[in-house]
């Protein structure tokens, strides 16, 4: 929907590479503590999630990897970029394959995004550790990852509203 | 281009379900007893390093890999990481544990630690 002026989805690309870098580096800065780990809100899939709706699979799948290397580079570290690549590619999968499909909205897609993040992460965890016993998370991000999606999937959806608006115009 | 909902009713049964799955979950998981006679095992990189029994009052320190450490308490039947060499701390953060298969893991040194039922293994009858 946005191919033919190259200059402007150059500039679009940078846009949302800055915002979910900052976005992450802001989830950085909240300390979420429930004695368990692993909750976050997800500031850096709302991007993602939004890149989706406007540029494609392609370009979201850009922006996805591109922040988890710039913030795994910048804050986390290597050994947290693993984790992170995890859980960021599997809910990306999840969310292309789903938003494709008529079935679910984008508050739906964003729900499965963010389980799948927690999903992926976790089974990071259970090879690297060589225990299944990090599964005993499971039930705490199962119900953290749907809240997070949602509130992150009715964000997204209206930013992708008014954003398509913006894109029209610019064709 | 339509304009398309945001939230619609799959969406809310989506939600509901797996909330409900977790809820379940969290009842299954967190509405059992504190094991009386188990012990604490403490792993490091998928080893068993340590074997303690939670009845007894001690404090230990736990060599991870990379010459992290994690200074672990043993306490009124609980178990908890006080203090840690590495950055996050989310080990520390984590609540004591006390249940059968609960675990802190502190994943940068990559250590363990988990409650084992003391009652496991035992023979349930002998005809």
């Amino acid at each position: 929907m946005y191919k033919k002026n190259r200059t402007a989805r150059i500039v679009l690309y940078g846009m949302m590479i800055a915002l979910a870098f900052v976005f992450s580096y802001l989830e950085h800065l909240i300390p979420f503590n429930f004695g368990i780990p692993g909750i976050k809100l997800g500031l850096g899939n709302l991007v993602v999630l939004i890149a989706l709706y406007t540029l494609g699979a392609g370009g979201a799948f850009v922006i996805a990897v591109v922040r988890i290397i710039l913030t795994g580079l910048t804050f986390s570290g290597m050994f947290s970029m693993l984790y992170s690549l995890a859980g960021g590619l599997l809910s990306f999968a999840v969310m292309a394959l789903l938003s494709r499909g008529e079935k679910l909205h984008i508050a739906g897609v964003s729900i499965c995004g963010g389980v799948m993040h927690n999903v992926g992460q976790l089974t990071v965890a259970m090879i690297v550790l060589e225990t299944v016993n990090v599964w005993f998370y499971l039930p705490v991000l199962l119900i953290s990852g749907a809240v997070t999606g949602v509130v992150i999937g009715i964000v997204g959806g209206l930013l992708v509203g008014r954003l398509q608006t913006y894109l029209r115009l610019q064709r | 281009m339509e304009k398309k909902r945001t939230f619609g009713k799959r969406d809310l049964i989506l939600f509901a379900v797996i909330i409900a799955a977790g809820l379940i979950g969290l009842a299954v998981l967190y509405l059992r007893p504190a094991v009386t006679s188990g012990t604490v095992e403490v792993a490091v990189d998928g080893a068993v390093t340590m074997t303690l029994p939670l009845s007894e009052d001690t404090e230990v320190r736990i060599d991870g890999v990379n010459g992290g450490e994690n200074l672990l308490v043993i306490e009124d039947g609980k178990a908890k990481i006080i203090s840690a060499s590495c950055p996050d701390g989310v080990c520390v953060r984590h609540y004591a544990i006390s249940r059968d298969g609960e675990s802190i893991i502190c994943l940068p040194n990559r250590v363990v630690v988990t409650i084992r039922g003391g009652e496991k293994g035992e023979v349930d009858a002998v005809v």
